[in-house]
């Protein structure tokens, strides 16, 4: 399978499983945490949290886009401490720096394993936000393949928005109605 | 015999990571000096002597790969090990940082037990 067979389809499943299997990884050997995926969806709209930390990592090549994390401000000071084994109590330089650093790993396999069906792409230094009332889109396209993965009694977010590099050829992962897209 | 590393990457908190998994790793340590991208290093080698050297690739100035070359074309820095971190798992990165001369590559996330096992031939 290369990028020019690949349909939507198929990328949106590739997408859902890469980012499973490498949150998984990431948070097992960097954190010692077990994290359960709960049900994909593809939204085709713009994204929250409303407050919070989000993350995002532009990612180029055959498909290009954006990967995102976004969870609350306390999910971000606990991620950090488990990474960085000091005790968080607000959002700071420090535990910004830890989720970027998230983000770029857990993206980062993503992208590894999208390059074994699509070829070779690259990945961009990660930007992270902390603030209120803000909402996040992906330029030049509507949709986010969303996998929520529940972290106490909260969502941590793990989202990737890809159109193909090549305009007419495929569509943009993700571009779908909401209903009827849920992935187990 | 203590062994003065350089940490080089732009993320002060893989800087700490690392830190803490070579000594995880029981790697004898001297001085850890740290380096938030390519630039920073070379001027840290100007000024220090360094047995081994952990970089990332993706960083802001001077990526690894460009800081690599740069080493690797000094006479005074090209004998010292460096071992290439990054999430950039692709082959061709890992060939392009292997052809520049590389002595090992480890993808993130890591494990102590790796970065040991990444140590044992290079460092004695």
């Amino acid at each position: 399978m290369t990028s020019s067979t690949i349909s939507i389809h198929e990328m949106q499943e590739l997408l859902i499983q890469a980012v499973k299997k490498s949150t998984a990884n990431v948070f097992s050997t960097m954190l010692g945490l077990d994290v359960e995926a709960g049900i994909a969806i593809t939204n085709s709209g713009s994204q929250g949290p409303t407050d919070g930390v989000v993350s995002l990592i532009g990612l180029t090549g055959p498909w290009m886009g954006t990967g995102s994390i976004s969870c609350s401000p306390q999910i971000a000071c606990k991620i950090s401490s488990a990474l960085l084994l000091t005790e968080f109590g607000a959002v700071d330089e420090e535990v910004l720096d830890a989720i970027g650093e998230i983000t770029n790993m857990v993206i980062g396999n993503v992208k590894t394993m999208l390059e074994e069906k699509v070829g070779s792409m690259g990945l961009s230094i990660p930007t992270i936000i902390f603030g209120r009332n803000f909402l996040t889109k992906c330029g030049g396209s509507s949709g986010w393949t969303v996998v929520p993965f529940q972290f106490d009694s909260e969502k941590l977010l793990v989202q990737v928005c890809l159109i193909q590099n090549d305009a007419g050829k495929q569509g943009t992962v993700g571009r779908l109605h909401r209903s009827g897209t849920d992935h187990e | 015999m203590a062994l003065d590393v350089l940490i080089v990457d732009d993320s002060a908190a893989i800087r700490k990571i690392l830190r803490r998994v070579l000594i995880q790793a029981e790697v004898p340590l001297g001085d850890v000096y740290e380096a938030g991208d390519g630039i920073e290093a070379l001027e840290c080698l100007k000024n220090n002597t360094v047995g081994l050297i952990f970089s990332d690739i993706n960083m802001p100035n001077m990526d690894g790969i460009q800081m690599l070359r740069e080493i690797k074309a000094n006479d005074l820095w090209k004998s010292i090990p460096v071992v290439m971190i990054s999430t950039e798992g692709s082959q061709a990165k890992v060939m392009e940082a292997v052809s520049l001369g590389a002595n090992g590559y480890v993808r993130k996330p890591f494990t102590a037990d790796q970065i040991k096992e990444k140590l044992a031939g290079i460092i004695e």
